[in-house]
């Protein structure tokens, strides 16, 4: 047989029928569900007479629409409190395990799977939620699905689907002091845009992906789908293994033996060949911060905002010219000078237990800027902030005039009551700048958790090498 | 899903590249149950110069002039012409959903995010994917000609214009079909159920830690 790549490895393992006609049907392994995207497909199945076809391969979530604060209390608002009850409704009515809103496990759907063990390596993991690509750190094929397809699975296990593009990023070298998975993603996205990976499944390789730990490669393939893909994935080595032994849905005892020889496997051969292949210099990346409206509009901390005028083409100035007159920044300004009105520490990108020690490590305590309204950090999960008040983190946020919430989604999407106000810029570990994204009229700029941390404290942006 | 087969619309031009689909409809609308509703807050942020919620009843809400949904000329329109990149972003379906409630039928573009692309089949919407210079042309023409129009014809993958230019696009044959015939996947998917079967039972030997 000639060479594979883990992407041809995963995608032949889960092949039920190729079709044909270019489509093909692919098995679903395991299928993660939260309230924003799942009350029609639910629906779709009810009106259809259907039942799910294996349920024991969902897990449910509510994460979008969760408060952060007085959670006791319940949902106020009665719009996100009837999609989260649908949720409960739907999963007691279709036999689905569901970790509830007050639960100890509950959390952001892409941080629990992981930290369940409901992902493992080799897996189709599929998700109403373009941030599954997530998954793919544990050498998984996982993506994004929209609602009808979240019906097909449950109805079928299976999808109607294309084999994408192979498409390498290699990030080869040592990452320098200071310099995180969430810069290694922000500067790959600079390097080949928000569309540089669409129609491609991307595997992250190098030395310096080899030397992320998993929470670093879960941060890496969680952006994957802003630099157009929709899954992104690392091939298992130790350290996947070592992530995922012990946790609760883990295999254990002959059945991990089985497991693990066949994980083992899952590298791409020496001598495959992929349809796209990206190198970067670990060496030349440095913190980064985004200054548009878009993931691509990214640049190192020690750069200035771009003029619009050295933009190349005609569309291109546009979009940034646009840009930057909803950033409220001009061209040329150090990223440096500046200044945030409110930092968000979380996300499915950025708020694993790794991200939580490294912002408090920043905060060292010293306590936020005068000039910041408000500085939260709101934990990927509930046994994440379990975790980080065991170790005394909360205590070093709250000193330093952090709030520290109950996790969920907050103000990533802001569906939640976590928001901006229009005008307000945000220092943010999250996946998204679009305009409106943390609120209607807010400014957000991406960093990661110890750019942020070391935004809140001097009231601008900063490097945070130097910090 | 309602069938597409032959499609005369007049065309709406959206000159930004990297439309993502929290602009195509705001996430405080992903909080509906329902399927349906969402066309009134379809480019929420864009359209209207005040914040919507939902349950608002949009007639009455100041319109953004400058967005070019809002301009008379373009009322009615069925074909969004749109350039790289369109529906970057979240997954949601609320996009397609919005822009089909509208009354948007087929979008024209030089390139369209995976997710967004895929999620339009599901609802009889037809991305079509056309040259960027071809794509520019249609810009140049829809701004300079009120009233313009195309004609899509799927069954022979061809847009042609006022002056019966046409342009070859191309479209996997599935998506082709379901489209064409107005079918959702599911009961298509379902004719296969021994091969998911077998394919099951094979699996629970091999991995059997996936179904415990």
């Amino acid at each position: 047989m000639s060479a594979q790549t883990l992407y041809d490895k995963l995608w032949q393992s889960h092949l039920v029928h190729d079709q044909g006609d270019g489509s093909a049907l692919l098995y679903i392994d395991r299928h993660l569900v939260h309230e924003v995207t799942s009350p029609q497909a639910f629906e779709g199945l009810r009106l259809a007479g259907r039942k799910p076809w294996r349920a024991s391969s969902a897990i449910a979530v509510p994460d979008h629409n969760v408060p952060t604060t007085h959670r006791s209390a319940g949902i106020v608002d009665p719009v996100s409190r009837l999609q989260v009850e649908t949720l409960d409704k739907n999963c007691a009515e279709f036999g689905i395990v569901e970790f509830k809103m007050n639960d100890a496990r509950q959390g952001i759907v892409h941080v629990i799977g992981p930290e369940q063990g409901y992902t493992l390596p080799g897996m189709t993991v599929v998700c109403g939620d373009s941030h599954t690509s997530t998954h793919g750190a544990f050498g998984a094929l996982a993506f994004g699905i929209g609602t009808s397809e979240v019906e097909h699975v449950l109805a079928t296990q299976c999808l109607v689907t294309r084999k994408a593009k192979s498409m390498r990023v290699s990030v080869e070298g040592e990452l320098g002091a200071g310099v995180t998975a969430k810069d290694v993603a922000l500067a790959i996205i600079g390097a080949i845009g928000t569309a540089g990976g669409t129609g491609h499944a991307i595997e992250f390789a190098g030395s310096a992906i080899r030397g992320l730990s998993m929470e670093g490669r879960m941060t890496l393939c969680n952006m994957a789908i802003e630099a157009g893909a929709r899954s992104g994935m690392v091939a298992v080595d130790d350290k996947t293994l070592d992530y995922v032994r012990g946790r609760p849905a883990a295999p254990t005892g002959e059945i991990w033996d089985q497991a693990e020889a066949w994980w083992r496997t899952l590298v791409s051969d020496e001598d495959a060949v992929f349809d796209c292949e990206v190198t970067l210099d670990a060496a030349t990346i440095v913190p980064q911060v985004t200054w548009g409206t878009s993931p691509e509009m990214v640049a190192a901390v020690t750069a200035r905002v771009p003029d619009p005028a050295q933009a190349g083409d005609e569309g291109r100035h546009k979009d940034w010219q646009r840009a930057l007159t909803y950033m409220g920044l001009s061209a040329n300004t150090p990223l440096t000078d500046i200044a945030v009105d409110k930092v968000f520490i979380g996300s499915c990108t950025n708020s694993r237990i790794e991200d939580l020690r490294a912002a408090a490590a920043v905060i060292k305590g010293r306590t936020k800027a005068a000039n910041v309204k408000l500085a939260m950090v709101v934990p990927g999960s509930g046994l994440v902030k379990r975790q980080a008040e065991e170790e005394g983190l909360d205590k070093l946020f709250t000193a330093a005039g952090f709030e520290w919430r109950d996790p969920g989604c907050s103000m990533c999407l802001a569906m939640n009551a976590d928001k901006l106000e229009p005008g307000e810029r945000c220092a943010s570990t999250s996946n998204r700048n679009f305009e409106g994204r943390q609120g209607q009229g807010g400014r957000t700029h991406l960093v990661s958790p110890a750019m942020a941390a070391a935004a809140a404290l001097a009231g601008h942006f900063v490097d945070v090498r130097e910090y | 899903m309602r069938a597409f087969t032959l499609l005369d619309g007049l065309v709406v031009p959206l000159d930004r590249a990297n439309v993502d689909t929290d602009a195509i409809i705001p996430k405080q609308f992903l909080k509906s149950i329902r399927r349906s509703g969402f066309g009134p807050n379809l480019f929420d942020e864009w359209r209207y110069l005040d914040h919507g919620e939902p349950g608002q009843e949009c007639s009455n809400r100041p319109l953004n002039p400058e967005f070019v949904l809002n301009q008379p000329r373009y009322r009615d329109a069925q074909i969004l012409l749109a350039r790289e990149n369109f529906g970057c972003g979240s997954s949601r379906e609320h996009a397609p959903w919005a822009l089909e409630d509208y009354g948007i039928r087929a979008i024209i573009a030089p390139s369209f995010a995976d997710i967004f692309y895929n999620n339009c089949f599901k609802n009889g919407l037809l991305p079509i994917v056309l040259d960027a210079a071809t794509v520019d042309r249609l810009f140049a023409d829809v701004q300079t000609q009120v009233g313009y129009r195309l004609k899509i014809d799927l069954p022979r993958q061809i847009v042609s214009t006022p002056t019966g230019e046409e342009f070859m696009f191309s479209v996997d044959a599935h998506r082709k079909y379901c489209l064409l015939q107005g079918l959702d996947d599911i009961g298509l998917t379902l004719q296969h159920v021994d091969r998911i079967e077998a394919y099951e039972a094979q699996r629970q030997k091999t991995a059997p830690w996936l179904f415990g």
